[in-house]
């Protein structure tokens, strides 16, 4: 059973602007080997992202969305991880048959990520300036003063004040939103085409979350970059996503575009996490929770991943694995009674 | 009160949302593996991958060997190893005599088998003497901190200066030299705490180290908040979650100790005749190396077996504990 | 709901910064708490809400008498509980608990789960003679919604969220009438958030308890609690009902605080208002004079640099507030611009 679809093309959100795919990534399939086991942790990943759009990869811990980032930039762990099916097109060329040359070549110049944690991320020993030029001279054979005014210009684009000095500090020195900043400048340094953000706000204060995910999209714009957001917090995808694919234990389990997510989800598990989530414009009442626990991806459900969980699963749910169903040009669910769930009011 | 099964098809229709009795623990957790059941803490887990890991039962495989040996070395030999036939002297392994006889007439296996015995008794127990002076210092030092870290740290800053062996050399000498003589258990006891007056202080290092990264765990401000008492909390939480540093230290160590004891005994001053241990066995071979290599190659042999069993039981459990496995 | 059961006046905690190592010399204090006061009422949730740094788990270690304070008293049931005695702060312990944010390391990985919520009967043997002790422990796995059979696991053998239920188990055991959470859902997934919160609220009517939910999350924050402090570098600036402070916030901080929580609705993307602040929050070794927001705020003035705002009640605002200009702002939380009549712009 595969989650594959043949997709239409999507509405384009940025009209008069060229529309291509420059990633996709399809049927994808990744098993960590453990000495306790095979994990499947991706199962059949299908998805794409544009030139100029934002798509959210929204899903909780377990859900493989980090780790399919991983696979596309191709710093997996490998042992453990292994990829096992499918595959990761750039510009249609398939990046897992490319040489690690290739590959390489891609990272940082197709393809660039941000990560959740700068400070881990950012080496502690050499200036932030020095590790932004390091991409300049290595690259683009830059000379050392040449690369250093461009790093400097690139943290002035990322909007660090007074950037020629603080080109020279170490990313101690900076405040975490600051080095947030630091490092999405760091991945913008070579112009990607496409930026992947791993929970780029989540260790941040809201206040600073609000800057940084404002950064992140003048920047999208200004550069007509796809931005694969990763996330599992419900209020930014709302607030930047054009679309959203939501996972599961490793599954893409609903597709749409923003407006429709959040006014009728497709799947029951959408519903969940929309219902459980405390709102700030609202006052209390009693949550709605999804019960149970994620499952564990050494032994995940047969069937419907979430038929455990699932306030309306039936025995067919798990019989048979949903297929990605198409309810729509930008909708997708991968659940039995999807369109039951869409009628619903 | 039965649990929900996370088999179950289908799901109590929710009429109302709010808080659910979970599924159960393990229906979400990797690594169970086929003890469901069966609680294990993580010396459990630790003793789980022990037995699997070859390197681990070989080493211990020899070291109960030599326990044994040690212990009950009538097991393996019958011969005295003190008794001496000059007419034997200096033959080389033969149907009589496995390993061949040394100066003195004196039966090689027989001594190898009974040296075992000094040899891993003085590295055990001067093992354990380090391990606990050490680490209850250590563990003071670290808990306390202020100046009485300070000054513990500075102690055992000095003994760390001492330059190991010749440390030994220096106070074996005045109490052990060469025309004392002493009882078989005094001179044993005597290498036993000179060894611990000088190793004591990396074990105390070992164990301030991991208490101060202990200490200020949540779990500890957690009991802290319910109102523990400071010897509770050293008891109950410190000290089981430092011991694995330690532990893994201690196999080492034993290992260290055995070629530490063969180091002083050829040079005179650490066990002598009467008593019989590998190194006093290789310190009356030096002379006669190439003549009789048999009297050096055996006991060294032994050394370097045993010491060798002992890192590699600390390396595997090393492995074993590292919570980075987890 | 109207008896006061904690008062909090004017808490300091300072954390001296020092140089050299052998001989230490204080170079600064760090101005962790500055003078927090406020009230605890029976049976409310007082959520303290404020982003990193602003003091929040400084004041819940020293609530829970984990730190001494620099100056300042905190009254339990009349009595100033850092003037206790031993045995007064151990049986003190029995009446104010701690649920931290931690899950992954707040149960020590040794001890199971029937040791790790049976401590407190071990410490305080009083509260339940050794008998009853198991089946205590098992009738609180229960009330968590844990199954009690699994009382001799480990905590790495459960999930977050159950780790999490654990702890909140451990608090419950003595009966205390206070329970200080410490960011408790901040660590959890949020579909677990909902379900551990839910409990939260359920234990809080079942037993009759007083929360300090001291949480970023300013969401979860308003889901439970009656009323919210809204902290900043130390200093509580705005002290009202969830009500008052989520609807008419009246501190300019609250409202950049509010207008930048992202929601969960496309549409309002469009009649955004966000409040942006600029700059960074100052150092709190060398926070600034008179109010400390002022170096972000856009209504500062100069008395804002020569005289502390307090915080008291103030003509443009139905609850106290510190600042001198305090005003209320309507609406600031579904971002409703078109409503709005000022808006500050993004340049400030």
């Amino acid at each position: 059973m595969s989650n594959l679809y043949v997709a239409d093309q999507p509405e384009a959100a940025t009209a008069g602007h060229p529309t291509g795919r420059l990633l996709e990534v399809e049927d994808l399939r990744v098993e960590f080997r453990t000495r306790d086991g095979v994990a499947k942790v991706i199962n059949g990943v299908t998805y794409h992202v544009e030139a100029g759009e934002t798509l959210a990869v929204l899903g909780e811990s377990g859900s493989g969305k980090s780790v399919t980032a991983q696979t596309i930039m191709g710093i997996l762990d490998t042992p453990p991880g292994f990829v096992t099916g499918g595959a990761i097109r750039f510009h249609g060329k398939d990046m897992l048959k490319m040489s690690a040359e290739e590959r390489r070549r891609i990272r940082g110049e197709g393809i660039a990520m941000v990560f959740q944690d700068a400070l881990s991320a950012l080496n502690p020993v050499f200036t932030v300036g020095f590790q932004i030029a390091e991409q300049f001279r290595v690259r683009r054979g830059m000379s050392r003063k040449d690369a250093k005014k461009r790093a400097a210009e690139m943290l002035d684009q990322v909007k660090i004040p007074n950037a020629t000095q603080r080109v020279n500090e170490f990313p101690h020195q900076f405040s975490g939103g600051m080095r947030q900043r630091v490092m999405i400048a760091m991945s913008l340094a070579l112009d990607p085409e496409v930026l992947i953000a791993d929970e780029p706000t989540t260790a941040l204060d809201v206040t600073v979350q609000a800057q940084i995910m404002d950064l992140l999209a003048e920047l999208q714009r200004e550069r007509h970059m796809g931005l694969i957001l990763i996330t599992h917090d419900l209020g930014v995808v709302a607030d930047v996503a054009d679309r959203i694919a939501v996972m599961y234990a490793g599954r893409i389990v609903e597709e749409a575009n923003v407006h429709e997510l959040y006014a009728k989800p497709a799947h029951p598990y959408t519903l969940g996490l929309l219902e459980s989530i405390p709102r700030i414009d609202e006052k209390g009442q009693q949550l709605r929770t999804i019960r149970g626990l994620p499952p564990s991806l050494l032994k995940i459900p047969s069937g419907c991943p979430f038929h455990p969980r699932c306030p309306m699963a039936q025995p067919v749910c798990q019989e048979k694995v949903p297929p990605l169903l198409q309810l729509g040009p930008t909708r997708a669910s991968a659940c039995h009674f999807a369109e039951e769930l869409v009628k619903r009011d | 009160m039965s649990d929900p099964t996370a088999a179950m098809v289908t799901a109590p229709q929710a009429a109302e949302p709010g808080v659910v009795t979970d599924t159960p623990p393990d229906a979400g957790r990797p690594g169970e593996g086929a003890s469901k059941d069966k609680p294990r803490g993580l010396l459990g887990d630790a003793w789980y991958d022990l037995r699997r890991k070859p390197l681990f039962w070989i080493s211990a495989a020899f070291i109960l060997f030599f326990v044994i040996m040690a212990a009950f070395p009538w097991l393996f030999t019958q011969t005295d190893p003190n008794f001496a036939e000059l007419s034997r002297s200096r033959q080389g392994p033969s149907a009589d005599a496995w390993f061949g006889t040394d100066i003195q007439g004196r039966d090689i296996y027989a001594r190898v088998i009974y040296g075992s015995r000094a040899s891993i008794l003085v590295a055990v127990a001067a093992t354990i003497g380090t391990v606990l002076i050490g680490a209850t210092v250590g563990v003071i030092a670290g808990f306390r901190g202020g100046w009485i870290d300070q000054l513990l740290s500075r102690i055992g800053d000095v003994f760390f200066g001492l330059p190991f062996v010749l440390g030994a050399i220096v106070i074996l000498s005045q109490f052990n030299g060469p025309g004392t003589h002493r009882g078989e258990w005094a001179i044993m006891g005597l290498v036993i705490a000179v060894l611990i007056i000088l190793a004591w202080p990396v074990s105390m290092r070992i164990m301030r180290s991991t208490v101060l990264a202990t200490k200020n765990a949540d779990y500890i401000l957690a009991a802290r908040a319910l109102g523990a008492s400071n010897t509770r909390i050293i008891f109950r939480h410190l000290i089981p979650n430092c011991l694995a540093p330690v532990l893994v230290y201690a196999t080492i160590l034993v290992g260290a100790f055995i070629s530490t004891e063969a180091a002083l005994s050829y040079l005179g001053v650490g066990l002598q005749t009467p008593v019989v241990s590998w190194g006093v066995m290789i310190a009356s071979a030096q002379n006669l190396i190439r003549v009789s290599p048999y009297m050096l190659l055996f006991p060294a042999g032994a050394l370097v077996l045993a010491v060798l069993s002992f890192v590699m039981l600390g390396e595997a459990v090393r492995e074993a504990l590292d919570p980075k496995m987890r | 709901m109207t008896e006061t059961i904690l008062e909090v006046r004017d808490l300091v905690k300072y954390y001296p910064v020092t140089r050299g190592i052998v001989f230490k010399k204080t170079i600064g204090h760090v101005q962790a708490v500055d003078g927090v006061s406020f009230d605890l009422h029976k049976g409310e949730t007082l959520g303290v809400v404020g982003e990193s740094g602003c003091g929040k788990s400084t004041l819940a270690k020293v609530l829970m008498h984990l730190e001494k304070p620099t100056s300042g008293g905190v009254n339990f049931n009349g009595q100033d509980i850092y003037k206790l005695g031993a045995g007064g702060l151990r049986r003190l312990r029995r009446n104010i608990q701690l649920v931290m944010q931690d899950p992954y390391t707040s149960l020590n990985p040794r001890m199971t789960v029937g040791d790790l919520v049976g401590e407190p009967y071990e410490i305080h043997p009083e509260v339940a003679p050794k008998s009853s002790r198991r089946q205590k422990v098992q009738e609180l796995l229960e009330v968590v919604g844990l199954n009690p059979e699994h009382i001799n696991r480990y905590p790495h053998q459960f999930s977050g969220g159950q780790r999490q239920r654990i702890g909140i188990a451990r608090a419950l055991a003595l009966r205390p009438e206070i329970i200080v959470c410490d960011e408790p859902v901040s660590a959890l997934d949020v579909s677990i958030q909902a379900q551990v919160m839910n409990l939260l609220e359920k234990l809080q009517d079942e037993f009759g308890l007083s929360y300090i939910f001291i949480a970023h999350d300013l969401s979860v924050v308003r889901h439970l609690a009656d009323r919210v402090a809204v902290m900043y570098l130390g200093k509580i600036v705005e002290l009202g009902t969830e009500d008052e402070i989520y609807e008419r916030p009246t501190h300019p901080y609250t409202q950049a605080l509010l207008s930048a929580v992202p929601v969960p609705d496309p549409n309002s993307r469009k009649n955004k208002a966000i409040i942006r602040l600029t700059g960074d929050v100052p150092s709190p070794t060398n926070p600034p004079s008179g109010c400390r927001f002022r170096t972000r705020c856009w209504k500062a003035q100069e008395i804002c640099a020569t005289e502390v705002p307090l915080l008291e009640a103030r003509p443009g605002s139905d609850h106290p507030s510190a600042c001198h200009f305090a005003e209320k702002r309507e609406i600031v939380v579904s971002h409703e611009a078109s409503e709005l009549t000022e808006l500050p712009t993004r340049t400030l």
